[in-house]
């Protein structure tokens, strides 16, 4: 943000709901990291931990949602403040489905653990790429705190290379399940698990998007327009 | 986006004002004002007090020629000739630039006799016609069902807003070009205003409106371009939603977003 309002009162609102995102957005972070802990581990509780937090996520949505309309109502925003809300009512359903992603990866290594199917561990497949998306969210969250929309464009391109490893990942998956009937199971519960990252860089991707909208004022979604300036 | 391309565009200008400036004694109040009013298009003017936009908006009808020592440089073509020149006959311009004033100045006269005033300086209309001209004005103004049984009642005995509307009803029966509008709804409360807002964008169809406000949400509703000044400087000017979404100067952004002085 650049400057202050003639009411602090204003900037202490747009101070609040920005501080909130960072903590929900620091919240599905370790969320997403907690749950590939568990797909390595298998670690019941710890999936059942996870699942359970993404109350927390859902309630910082919903009040997110309820403080921007308030600032809505009450300031009428304008220009960069108008855009700022805008792109943080949008970034925080993007954060919400991250969290929602996560539960996911969480119930898959329960339910992988809980049936005993984890005689191949598929870890090592998805390990890559969990860490290309977790680079992604992590790197988005940083542009968004600092609304630095160079780091923003740099994410975007990212997300092909998640979507890459994404379809190596199925390859490897699919020659497990060929050679050995009895691994379909759990390359199956692997490969939801690989969607869901592959998801998550989306989402990371999107949030990046919104950046870019609050620094430039540009609405860059279903554009190159990320590639194009990557290419200068 | 910047001031140059919103600028080119296929639409018609009535009003072109170049190189202007404005003084009142020795204090200059507008410093080389360049714009472009287009034609059949609101325009807003916003800015904080003192910033010069009803100044501006005082040029384009010769205004400030009631008061002494107040004199503008430059040129304000209108249809092509220019609205500063000596030789510019100022009652037919004003006929043709109207002007509403942030208060209601309806005359001590009969409703009617409010709008006929004005058309009788211009016009020489038989009776039936004057009739019909003052239906039409307030029709236009949104007024004539509210006032139709009493048109013999004082335009005083008018609430705020009906006088404010009445105001607009007498400018827009002498047929004008252009309606300058210097804050027009600074005085009334908010269904007035919502009126008179939807009364300008029904207006612009047929008339180029100029409206100075306060009111920023307003003139993010009903104009089409809006002009930012500071301290007697058009500092930016192009497409209202440009400007409100997305302005291209970091002063025009921070008053916009209550981030000035």
């Amino acid at each position: 943000m650049t400057g202050e309002h003639s009411s602090k009162q204003y900037d202490m609102d747009l101070e609040t709901i920005r501080s909130k995102v960072l903590l929900m957005g620091g919240l599905v972070e370790s969320q997403f990291q907690d749950a590939m802990i568990a797909f390595r581990s298998g670690n019941i509780t710890q999936a059942d931990q996870i699942i359970k937090s993404d109350e927390n996520v859902n309630n910082l949505e919903v009040s997110l949602d309820d403080a921007c309309s308030h600032l809505i109502v009450k300031r009428q925003p304008a220009a960069n403040d108008l855009r700022t809300v805008m792109a943080t009512i949008k970034v925080i359903t993007d954060l919400e489905r991250i969290g929602d992603e996560s539960t996911k990866i969480a119930r898959a290594a329960k339910s992988i653990s809980e049936r005993g199917l984890a005689t191949v561990n598929h870890y090592e497949n998805v390990r890559v790429m969990s860490a290309s998306a977790g680079k992604m969210l992590h790197d988005a969250l940083d542009a968004f705190a600092r609304l630095d929309g160079k780091q923003a464009i740099r994410l975007i391109a990212e997300d092909a290379v998640v979507d890459h490893e994404f379809r190596s990942v199925m390859r490897t998956l699919i020659t497990f399940m060929m050679e050995d009937p009895r691994t379909i199971s759990s390359a199956l519960d692997t490969l939801w698990v690989a969607k869901a990252i592959e998801r998550i860089g989306d989402h990371a991707k999107n949030i990046a998007e919104y950046v870019i909208y609050i620094v430039e004022g540009k609405d860059i979604r279903h554009t190159d327009y990320a590639a194009a300036q990557l290419a200068d | 986006m910047t001031t140059q391309s919103s600028m080119n565009m296929i639409n018609k200008k009535t009003l072109e004002i170049k190189d202007l400036n404005f003084y009142y004694g020795n204090f200059q109040g507008l410093k080389n004002i360049n714009l472009d009013i287009q034609d059949k298009k609101v325009t807003a003017f916003i800015g904080p007090s003192g910033c010069g936009k009803s100044t501006l908006l005082r040029t384009f009808n010769r205004m400030y020629d009631l008061y002494p020592g107040q004199r503008a440089e430059g040129a304000i073509l209108y249809h092509g000739s220019n609205i500063l020149d000596p030789g510019q006959d100022v009652n037919m311009l004003r006929a043709k630039v109207g002007m509403v004033f942030q208060k209601p100045t309806p005359f001590p006269m009969s409703i009617y006799d409010n709008i006929a005033f004005g058309v009788r300086l211009y016009e020489n209309l038989p009776k039936g016609e004057m009739d019909e001209r003052v239906e039409w004005a307030l029709n236009k103004a949104a007024l004539w069902t509210e006032v139709k049984d009493k048109l013999n009642k004082s335009g005083l005995s008018l609430s705020g807003g009906q006088q404010q509307r009445l105001c607009i009803a007498r400018g827009v029966a002498v047929k004008p070009d252009v309606l300058l509008l210097d804050e027009p709804t600074s005085a009334l409360d908010p269904i007035s205003t919502a009126k008179i807002e939807e009364l300008i964008s029904e207006l612009k169809g047929e008339y180029t409106i100029a409206i100075v406000t306060h009111n920023m949400q307003q003139a993010a509703r009903c104009s089409d371009y809006t002009a930012y000044m500071y301290l007697g400087e058009l500092v930016e000017f192009g497409e209202t939603d440009q400007i409100f979404m997305n302005p291209a100067k970091k002063d025009t952004q921070d008053y916009i977003t209550g981030r000035f002085g």
